[in-house]
């Protein structure tokens, strides 16, 4: 597999695919398509997956110890098909739980790092890369195939639940902006972006379960949590705090909304 | 010494007792609609930090930010939408001199620019429209987006009217004053652009040598 410098590819790709669109736009839309569709030849989320597998086993921290006993919620060292059941209530932690704050958890409590410690690098970036991104990619990878079964059994994860929804529809910021503007119909694309409407079950369906996501355009592995962070920038409002309880609970919603789809990431997209 | 265990078993019995209670109140009655609410944006506040351009207070709604969030995804009621229309209206501020029309080349160039009031933009920096964002505008610009309707000939098919002039100028400046809930942001109400850039946009829609009208 060959990995491309940083947007090298895709501004190629782009630009041929930019000359096809002069044609029409229906052309523009279907020429988008073939390239999604070239990306899926070759995956680079195989190397972030291969170095979190890698980090999993490394004995780190202030206890000098791996992560292999981490439990993210089908017992302890039980990574196969626990991406799919998630966010779900932790009863240790008194806490409905993301992957990525279970992974802090278990930095933490297994490894002795500080709780700043164990937040320090989210996302990665052209700089240095983020172990986070790499455990998200490991971890993710062993759910591959697996159902999505995310339970709403616990009164704590109903309650995130319901506060997911209505975060989605919170309008605010300068542009009264809300996850629902762009994500709550059908059909509807920005500039030539098509959007998914997540609150449909397809929808959310289609869009939890590829995500993490090599972003081509960033040359990065990106977690959910990015996702969730970057929409908000987006949307003008102030940065959501990685682990927030904001991002569990919409995790929860559309987490919840995808189940019974196969989930099928790491993935890859523009 | 007898006395001890019985009295420990009553404080036993007492605590599993109020325990139960909770269990069974807890489950009786899950959080109301209105007590989500409040949490929601109580968690909201905790979730996010300032960065950059974009404080905390970004997340403090007014009453048409609330209402619309209420009803997201459903009718909004027509008291409510005949209020959150109202205010808004009033809210306007119209150019002193009537005029509406600006340059549609500057027009154009608002309406093609993504940037502005992200926390990641910077604040000297231009800050646009993105109008093609969510809508058709020149024909020439194939990358549009379908959120909003298709502004193709939007003067042409309307007459180039003072009466429609005035109005773009107002949908750009406060959109809520005119469709209570819509998903288009408030241009002038919420200092998104300048009056000239307001007019810039109308001159794109209204000006008959516009690509917009060809």
């Amino acid at each position: 597999m060959r990995i491309h410098r940083r947007g090298a590819l895709p501004v190629l790709a782009l630009s041929v695919m930019v000359a096809a669109a002069a044609l029409a736009q229906g052309n523009a839309v279907d020429e988008i398509a073939k390239y999604r569709a070239a990306l899926q030849d070759g995956n680079p989320a195989e190397l972030w997956e291969a170095r979190g597998a890698d980090l999993w086993k490394q004995k780190r921290g202030p206890k000098n110890a791996s992560l292999e006993q981490c439990d993210l919620g089908l017992g302890p060292g039980v990574v196969k098909g626990a991406y799919a059941q998630l966010p779900r209530y932790f009863s240790d932690a008194d806490r409905v739980m993301d992957l990525e704050s279970r992974l802090v958890w278990c930095m933490v409590t297994l490894q002795g790092f500080s709780q700043a410690d164990a937040v320090k690098r989210p996302f990665g970036g052209p700089d240095q890369k983020s172990d986070m991104e790499a455990y998200v990619a490991y971890v993710t990878s062993e759910s591959r195939g697996a159902r999505m079964n995310v339970s709403l059994d616990h009164p704590k994860e109903r309650e995130a639940y319901r506060l997911g929804e209505k975060m989605f529809h919170f309008r605010g910021g300068t542009h009264d902006f809300a996850c629902a503007t762009c994500h709550g119909e059908d059909a509807k694309r920005i500039r030539l972006q098509d959007l998914p409407n997540l609150t449909q079950t397809a929808g959310a369906q289609k869009a939890y379960t590829t995500w993490p996501a090599y972003r081509v355009s960033q040359g990065e592995l990106r977690s959910f949590q990015w996702r969730l962070n970057d929409c908000f920038r987006q949307q003008r409002f102030p940065e959501l705090i990685f682990t927030s309880d904001a991002s569990i609970a919409l995790t929860m919603f559309l987490a919840r909304n995808a189940n019974g789809a196969v989930f099928d990431a790491p993935a890859i997209k523009r | 010494m007898q006395r001890l265990p019985i009295a420990r078993i009553a404080a036993a019995g007492a605590t599993v007792a109020a325990a139960v209670l909770a269990t069974i109140l807890g489950c009786a009655t899950a959080p109301s609609d209105d007590d989500i609410n409040a949490k929601a944006a109580a968690v909201l506040r905790a979730s996010f930090k300032e960065q950059g351009q974009a404080k905390l207070d970004r997340l403090a709604q007014d009453d048409t930010q609330k209402t619309c969030s209420q009803y997201s995804g459903k009718a909004v009621p027509k008291d409510a939408a005949e209020r959150i229309e109202k205010a808004n209206l009033a809210s306007i501020k119209w150019p002193a001199d009537g005029n509406y029309l600006g340059d549609w080349k500057n027009g154009e160039r608002i309406a093609q620019e993504g940037r502005g009031m992200q926390y990641s933009d910077d604040p000297k920096g231009p800050v646009g429209a993105n109008c093609y964002a969510c809508h058709r505008l020149s024909p020439q610009e194939l990358s549009f987006g379908t959120i909003g309707p298709s502004l193709y000939q939007f003067g042409k098919v309307r007459g180039y009217t003072d009466e429609v002039r005035k109005y773009a100028y107002g949908k750009i400046y406060n959109a809520e004053a005119y469709s209570a809930c819509t998903n288009m942001p408030r241009f002038g109400h919420s200092g998104i652009l300048s009056q000239q850039q307001i007019r810039d946009v109308v001159a794109l829609l209204m000006d008959p040598e516009s690509p917009v009208n060809k």
